[in-house]
C-alpha cells in the first residue's frame, strides 16, 4: 500500500486557503443524518465534538472519565502558541511556521505545520470568546511569553493553568451542544475497538466502566482524540488513566503507527523521590524565562545551594547555548541535564536532579518594583520581598505544587529538577485531511503523529489539539462524509458489530481468567523500566535489540501469570488498567522496533551512535527523512512504509541554538 | 525534609454497588514513606489486598497533580484530608505519622450517589453546566481577542473563579450539601467578563434551577465550602451570585 499524505498542490502560505476553497460540502439537511463518533474529550476531542454538533452532525462522545472536564489536557501549565505578533516584536505565520519545523528536528510535515500557524490566531479570538480567561496587562490587553526555541513572545496563558482553562472552554462548548441535543456524551466508557464494515471505520464497540457492558455504537466516521501514550514509561507527567489503548485497536485494524519513537522527555520535572513514585510532576517550562538552569562547579558538591557561590556554579545552558540559554528546546535541556549529572555534577540525595534558581529573577523583579515606587535606600531584604511577590505573580501556583510535594519552599532554596516523559509526537499516522490509512478513521491532537517532527516545542500541543479540532477537521471530514450521505445508518445488529463485540468480550475474559499472581501495577512498572532505560534519553543499537526480546518476554510472562481480581461485568479498575498495559507493552515493541530502524538522532530520538562532537544529535537527511509508518501484520510483525519528507521551504540544516 | 516511616490503621468505605449498603473495613499498612503521596499509599494498600485474593479498593482518581478534579476522599472528617487548599492527590504522608488511624470515605451527599466503594457520581455538576455554563459563540464566530479589552482586575477575578476543578469538596464538606460554591464561580466567571453579558440573566437562573432539581441543598453560610476548596474559591462567588440571580429574577419577568 502506498502511502499518499494528500498535501495540496500550490503554494505552502496559499495550500489550506486552496483547499478550503474546494473542498466538498455537506449540506445542511445531510449533515442531520450523518453520525460522528469521537473518542477522547481533550482539547482535540472536545473541540472536535462541539464544533461538528454545532454544524448540525449527529455526534457521540466518548470519555473513560466521569466527566469530559477531566481529559488530561487539562494539566498542561504554560500556555499556548499564537502568530498574533502583538508584541511587534516580528512574529509572523511563517515565522512559527519556521520554528516548529526546526523545533521538530526537520521531521514533520511542512504542509501541515504551516496550516497549524495559519490557524493559531483564530484559535485565541475562540478561546477569548468563550470567556477564557488568558492573563492581560493593565491596559486591558492581552499579555504573553517566551517558550524554549523561539526569540519572540507568543505564548498566551492563563497563570499555570492554560490547559484547564482552555480545555473548560471546549467543554463549555461541548456541554452546549449536549444540552441542545447535537452531541450525546458517554462518560465512563472506554473504546475498545473499532469496527469496519467494507473496509471502512463504521463505529466502535465501548465498554461502559461502571455496568462493565459492552456497546455497540455506530458511526459514519470515528475519530480518535485519545491523547499520547507516555505511560508506556510507567513513570511520566501523564495522568494515570491516559493509555495507548483506542489507537493500538485502531492499528490493529489497519490504521499505521507514524515514527512510535519520537517520545518528549521535558527537561524541567520533579525528580523520582523513591520506588512507591506514581507518576511525575511537571514544573511548567515557563519557569526558564526567568529561573536559570545550574550544577556546583564541583563533581559532589554536597554544600547547601545557597552556600555556593556564583564563580563555583555552572550555568550549563547559558555556557553551551548563549543565543537561547535557558530557552533552549526541550529535547536539547533534557540532554544537556542528563549529561551533567551522568558525568557526576547531579545534587540532591539520587544525584538525579540539577537546580532551577530563583534568586537572581526575585532579585531583578524587586528592583523594578523598587524603581517604579519612586523611593530609594531599599534595603535588600525589601527588593527581595518585592521580587517575591511578582514571582508570585507569575508563577504562584507551581511553587506551591512544589512545596507541597517536595516540602521545600522555592522562593528561598533552589528547585531540584529532572527530566521526565512528558509527551509523544509520534501517533497514528494522518494524512493532511487527518485521516488514518483505514477510511472514515480520524486522529486528532497528540494521537496523530503530524506536526511536531522529533521534538514539540513548548506551548504547541494545546495549540496542535485545538487547531485539529476547532478549525481542521470541521473542513476535512465533510470532504469524506460528502461521499457517504447516501449511506443510511448501519444497524448494529450488522455481523461486523457481533463479531468485533465477541473478541472484545472474549479478550476480556481471557484475561481475567488468566488468575495469575502477579498485579497488572508490578507489570506496568517492569515495562516501564525497560522502555525508560534503552528507549529513553539515549538509545543504542545494543539496548534496543535487548529491550526487544524482554519485552517480548514480559507479554508472555503478562497474559501467562497476570492477577485479576473481581468481575468481568463490574466496575472492575484492575481489568479496565490491564487491557490498557496490554497494549501498552505491545506498543514498547514497535517503539523499540522505530527506534533501531532509525539509525540516526533527530529531536528527542538520540542514538548515541550518531551524535556530533560535541554531543549534539547529528540527522541523517540522506537516509532518513522519512516518517516511518508501520502496518501491522499480527503477532510481534509489522511492515515499515515510509512518508518521504520534501523541504519546499525550510531547508533542512544542522539545528544550532549557540 | 526529614523522611521517616510509618505504620498504619485504615478505616476505609467499601460498598459494592450503588444498591448495596456499605460500611467501614480496617486495614494496616506497614513501612509507609513520608515522602508518598495519599494515592501512593493507597496504591501500596490495593496491591497488597490484590496479591491477598481480595479485591481492591475503588477510587477516583487521574492526574495526580491537583488539577483535574477527579480525586475525593473524605480523610477523617476533612474532604481532601487536612491540608489547606489541596486535593487528595497531593496530600502527602508527612501529614501523618506512626501509628494514626486514618478514616477514608466517599463524597457524601444526595446528589452524589455512591458507585463503588470511594467512587461517587457526579454527572450533576455537568449537567448544570449544560444548563447554562457557557457563553454560546460557535466555532469561526469570534472578533479579534484584542478588540475587546478587559479591565485587568475583572480578568484575574474572572480567573480566579474559573480556577474551580469540579470536584466536590464543596458538596461533600456543606452540612447542607450545597453546591453554590461550583455554581457562583461559573456564573462569577462569566458575569465578570463582557463575553458574558448576553447571557447573563438567563444563565443563572437555568443554572440555580438546574441545581435544585438536582437535589442540592441550601446555603447557610457556614463558609466551610470556601475552608475545604482546594483551589481556594472565595465564598464571594456566592454573594455574586445572590445577586446575580435577584437582578436576573427582578428583570426577565418582562422579557
Amino acid at each position: 500500500m502506498a502511502l499518499d499524505a494528500k498535501i495540496p498542490h500550490g503554494e505552502m502560505d496559499k495550500k489550506w486557503t486552496d483547499y478550503k476553497g474546494h473542498v466538498k460540502l455537506v449540506n445542511p439537511a445531510n449533515k442531520r443524518k450523518l453520525e460522528v463518533i469521537v473518542v477522547g474529550t481533550g482539547l482535540a476531542g472536545a473541540s472536535a465534538a462541539a464544533s461538528l454538533g454545532e454544524l448540525g452532525y449527529k455526534v457521540k462522545a466518548f470519555c473513560f472519565q466521569d466527566s469530559p472536564r477531566r481529559a488530561h489536557s487539562i494539566a498542561a501549565q504554560g500556555g499556548i502558541n499564537a502568530a498574533k505578533n502583538y508584541q511587534n516584536d516580528g512574529d509572523s505565520v511563517f515565522r512559527l511556521f519556521y520554528d516548529t519545523v526546526k523545533g521538530g528536528d526537520y521531521r514533520a510535515r511542512e504542509a501541515n505545520v504551516h496550516r497549524l500557524a495559519e490557524v493559531s490566531t483564530a484559535i485565541i479570538d475562540q478561546c477569548v470568546a468563550q470567556g477564557v480567561p488568558f492573563a492581560r496587562e493593565y491596559g486591558g490587553l492581552l499579555s504573553n511569553r517566551s517558550f524554549g526555541g523561539t526569540q519572540v513572545q507568543r505564548t498566551f496563558y492563563a497563570a499555570g493553568q492554560t490547559g484547564q482553562q482552555l480545555l473548560l472552554g471546549a467543554y463549555s462548548a461541548l456541554e452546549r451542544q449536549v444540552a441542545l441535543g447535537n452531541v450525546k456524551m458517554y462518560t465512563r466508557h472506554e473504546m475498545l475497538d473499532v469496527v469496519k464494515i467494507d473496509d471502512k471505520a463504521r463505529g466502535i464497540i465501548a465498554r461502559d466502566l461502571v455496568s462493565g457492558e459492552l456497546e455497540s455504537h455506530f458511526g459514519h466516521a470515528v475519530l480518535l482524540c485519545s491523547g499520547g501514550y507516555g505511560n508506556v514509561f510507567y513513570l511520566s507527567t501523564n495522568a494515570m488513566g491516559s493509555n495507548v489503548t483506542a489507537a493500538w485497536k485502531a492499528h490493529k485494524k489497519g490504521a499505521f503507527f507514524g515514527n512510535p519513537c519520537f517520545t518528549q522527555i521535558h527537561p524541567t520535572c520533579i525528580p523520582v523521590s523513591g520506588d512507591h513514585q506514581s507518576k511525575l510532576t511537571l514544573m511548567s517550562e515557563s519557569l526558564r524565562n526567568d529561573g536559570r538552569i545550574w550544577v556546583p562547579l564541583k563533581k559532589g558538591d554536597n554544600r547547601n545551594p545557597k552556600d555556593i557561590p556564583e564563580n563555583e556554579r555552572d550555568y550549563y545552558l547559558e555556557r553551551r547555548y548563549p543565543a537561547f540559554g535557558n530557552l533552549v528546546p526541550r529535547d536539547v535541556a533534557s540532554r544537556a541535564a542528563k549529561e551533567r549529572c551522568d558525568e557526576g555534577y547531579g545534587v540532591g540525595t539520587t544525584k538525579m536532579a540539577v537546580y532551577l534558581d530563583y534568586k537572581d529573577a526575585i532579585v531583578r523583579y524587586g528592583k523594578i518594583e523598587a524603581g517604579k515606587s519612586g523611593k530609594d535606600n531599599f534595603s535588600h531584604e525589601e527588593i527581595v520581598a518585592l521580587g517575591k511577590k511578582v514571582v508570585e505573580e507569575k508563577y504562584g501556583n507551581l511553587f506551591e505544587m512544589y512545596e507541597k510535594i517536595t516540602g521545600e519552599n522555592p522562593y528561598e532554596t533552589p528547585m531540584r529538577i529532572y527530566p521526565a516523559v512528558h509527551y509523544t509526537m509520534g501517533g497514528l499516522w494522518v494524512d493532511y485531511e487527518l485521516q488514518t490509512t483505514v477510511k472514515g478513521l480520524y486522529a486528532l491532537g497528540e494521537a496523530n503523529f503530524s506536526d511536531h517532527g522529533a521534538n514539540r516545542l513548548g506551548a504547541s500541543a494545546l495549540m496542535q489539539g485545538l487547531a485539529d479540532g476547532y478549525f481542521v477537521i470541521p473542513y476535512t471530514l465533510g470532504n469524506y462524509l460528502a461521499d457517504e450521505i447516501h449511506t443510511t445508518s448501519i444497524s448494529t445488529d450488522h455481523p461486523a458489530f457481533a463479531e468485533t463485540k465477541k473478541a472484545v468480550a472474549d479478550r476480556l475474559n481471557t484475561l481475567i481468567n488468566i488468575k495469575g499472581t502477579q498485579t497488572v501495577e508490578s507489570f506496568h512498572k517492569r515495562l516501564g523500566k525497560i522502555i525508560w532505560d534503552k528507549c529513553g534519553m539515549a538509545r543504542n543499537e545494543q539496548g534496543l535489540k535487548q529491550a526487544i526480546e524482554e519485552v517480548r518476554a514480559l507479554k508472555k510472562e503478562f497474559w501467562s501469570d497476570v492477577r485479576i481480581p473481581g468481575e468481568v461485568n463490574a466496575f472492575n479498575l484492575e481489568l479496565d488498567k490491564a487491557g490498557r498495559v496490554a497494549d501498552l507493552i505491545e506498543l514498547g515493541e514497535l517503539m523499540c522496533l522505530d527506534a533501531l530502524d532509525r539509525n540516526e538522532s533527530c529531536g528527542g530520538h538520540f542514538r548515541e551512535e550518531s551524535q556530533t562532537e560535541d554531543g549534539e544529535a547529528k540527522r541523517d537527511d540522506v537516509n532518513y527523512a522519512y516518517v516511518a509508518a508501520w502496518e501491522n501484520k499480527g503477532e510481534s510483525s509489522w511492515e515499515l512504509h515510509k512518508e518521504a519528507l520534501n523541504f519546499e521551504i525550510v531547508k533542512p540544516t544542522q539545528r544550532s541554538y549557540k | 525534609m526529614e523522611h521517616y516511616h510509618m505504620n498504619l490503621t485504615l478505616k476505609v468505605w467499601r460498598q459494592k454497588n450503588s444498591k448495596e449498603q456499605g460500611k467501614l473495613e480496617t486495614y494496616q499498612v506497614k513501612d509507609i514513606s513520608s515522602e508518598m503521596s495519599f494515592l501512593e499509599m493507597f496504591d501500596v494498600l490495593n496491591e497488597q489486598l490484590i496479591v491477598e485474593g481480595k479485591e481492591p479498593i475503588a477510587f477516583d482518581h487521574d492526574c495526580r497533580e491537583g488539577i483535574c478534579g477527579m480525586c475525593s476522599m473524605y480523610i477523617n472528617g476533612q474532604a481532601h484530608g487536612p491540608w489547606q487548599q489541596n486535593t487528595t492527590c497531593q496530600l502527602h504522608m508527612r501529614a501523618f505519622k506512626d501509628g494514626d488511624t486514618i478514616t477514608v470515605e466517599p463524597w457524601r451527599s444526595k446528589a452524589f450517589p455512591v458507585l463503588k466503594d470511594l467512587v461517587v457520581n457526579r454527572s450533576a455538576f455537568d449537567r448544570i453546566i449544560q444548563a447554562g455554563g457557557y457563553i454560546s459563540v460557535n466555532t469561526g464566530n469570534a472578533v479579534d481577542a484584542n478588540a475587546i479589552p478587559i479591565d485587568k482586575k475583572d480578568a484575574d477575578d474572572a480567573f480566579m473563579a474559573a480556577a474551580c476543578i469540579g470536584c466536590g469538596a464543596c458538596v461533600a464538606t456543606c452540612k447542607n450539601g450545597s453546591a453554590m460554591l461550583f455554581v457562583g464561580a461559573k456564573v462569577s466567571q462569566l458575569a465578570l467578563l463582557p463575553q458574558g453579558g448576553p447571557e447573563r440573566e438567563s444563565r443563572v437562573l437555568n443554572m440555580v434551577a438546574q441545581m435544585d432539581k438536582e437535589g442540592f441543598g441550601n446555603c447557610t453560610n457556614t463558609y466551610a465550602c470556601e475552608a475545604e476548596c482546594p483551589k481556594g474559591i472565595s465564598v464571594s462567588n456566592i454573594a455574586r451570585l445572590n445577586s446575580e440571580y435577584l437582578k436576573a429574577g427582578l428583570t426577565t419577568e418582562t422579557k
